[in-house]
């Protein structure tokens, strides 16, 4: 088969894999708001037409990475073509799995917060504006790792390949794809899990918003740290050179760098995510503790994190040492 | 491209290093999240034990941490010992 054909098959693999993948992350999250909706709506029948737009501006956020998904599975489709390198099914395929997969987490993480402002407008009418925005704030942030992933998923497809040696290179290009798109899986999650309760927080004590926020913020950037790295890794993967070898072993430590950064970001982000929500939840409770669960939650996350330095540092070994 | 067969088998554990460490990081950072997450509930509800409720989410954070440092160890092993 000549390599017009491999890099067609490349393009409709990828751009199945990107929708395919992509569509589960925005439909789980977009049917728990849907479900908060409804329960809120039982609650406060009254309210149908607050509810209801809380819900489809919510929706909306977490509909984006589906977009982004349906986007990069548009342009593989209709313009995966254009180079001829025997390189570019690796990247056409990689640019596929990065945002399929980079979506799941931004999908289900910003349907959290949208769920949460719906039944906390019910129960806090007043206060229908600071619930929307800390909601929108919490929302955008969860959609940040998704959008590395676009990002990465744009570089695969459009970068020039031309003067790369084939091997390694095959490697990196998996291996950028893969890191990029597992590690944004634990970050979204992780994230949505803190807007959520964020947004909880300021429907039940709406006076406190300001430090709600705040250190809802401070939280999601501690748990968006690990999906930096897996972008740091791919970055790393695509822009450094290579002398061309024949050997497997080589081209296994540049996928294997991309495998371990990529899987190993996923813990660190949800447990960053868990710690944040229930820092949040006692600071919405109990506004005096505010510098001491800080402080805490920031030990706590930093221990975490601990394991997503790890994997790392394995990662920088088997792109520099290896 | 003729492939030796130690190419391969550093190869197989460059691969293997990868998934042992990426894989070993999800337990300890989804369990060590946990014990934070219930320190900051155990602090919001009694902020006058604070430092005793961090030194055992330190002390239990450590102990889950260990299965990482298993992986770290194996994931090292694979790429300069194999």
């Amino acid at each position: 088969m000549d390599i017009q054909s491999w890099i067609r098959v490349s393009s409709v693999v990828g751009a199945g894999v990107s929708m395919g993948f992509g569509a589960i992350g925005s439909a789980v999250g977009e049917g728990y708001a849907a479900g908060c909706a409804n329960e809120a709506m039982s609650r406060r029948p009254d309210m149908y037409n607050d509810i209801a737009r809380t819900m489809l501006l919510g929706q909306a956020v977490a509909e984006s990475a589906a977009i982004f998904s349906l986007l990069i599975a548009m342009l593989l489709l209709f313009t995966g073509g254009s180079s001829t390198s025997p390189l570019a099914p690796f990247g056409l395929i990689a640019a596929g799995i990065c945002m399929g997969i980079g979506a799941i987490g931004s999908g289900i993480g910003s349907g959290l917060p949208a769920g949460a402002a719906t039944i906390g407008i019910a129960r806090q009418p007043a206060s229908k504006s600071q619930i929307t925005t800390t909601m929108l704030i919490g929302a955008a942030i969860t959609q940040t790792s998704a959008i590395y992933s676009l990002v990465t998923s744009f570089l695969l497809i459009f970068m020039d390949y031309s003067a790369r040696p084939f091997a390694p290179f095959w490697a990196a290009l998996l291996g950028a794809g893969i890191s990029t798109g597992i590690a944004a899986i634990g970050s979204g999650v992780g994230e949505g899990f803190v807007a959520q309760t964020g947004v909880e927080s300021v429907a039940r004590n709406p006076t406190a918003m300001s430090r709600v926020v705040n250190v809802m913020m401070l939280s999601m950037a501690v748990a968006e740290t690990t999906s930096i790295y897996g972008l740091l890794i791919a970055m790393i993967l695509l822009f450094k050179t290579y002398p061309a070898t024949a050997s497997l072993a080589s081209a296994a430590a540049l996928l294997g760098a991309g495998i371990c950064m990529g899987i190993g970001a996923i813990g660190p982000g949800i447990g960053e995510g868990l710690t944040g929500q229930q820092a949040i939840r006692w600071i919405g409770r109990n506004e005096e503790a505010t510098p001491i669960i800080t402080r805490t939650m920031l030990v706590g996350q930093a221990v975490s994190e601990s394991t997503g330095i790890y994997s790392l540092v394995i990662a920088f070994i088997m792109i520099f040492v290896v | 491209m003729a492939i030796e067969g130690a190419d391969i088998i550093k190869a197989a554990a460059c691969l293997g290093a990868g998934i042992s460490m990426g894989l070993g990081a999800i337990g300890p950072g989804v369990g060590e999240g946990m014990a934070a997450a219930k320190a900051c509930e155990a602090i919001g509800r009694n902020p006058s034990e604070a430092g005793l409720l961090t030194r055992t989410m330190l002390v239990g954070q450590a102990v889950s941490e260990s299965t990482g440092i298993y992986s770290l160890v194996i994931a090292l092993l694979l790429l300069f010992v194999v």
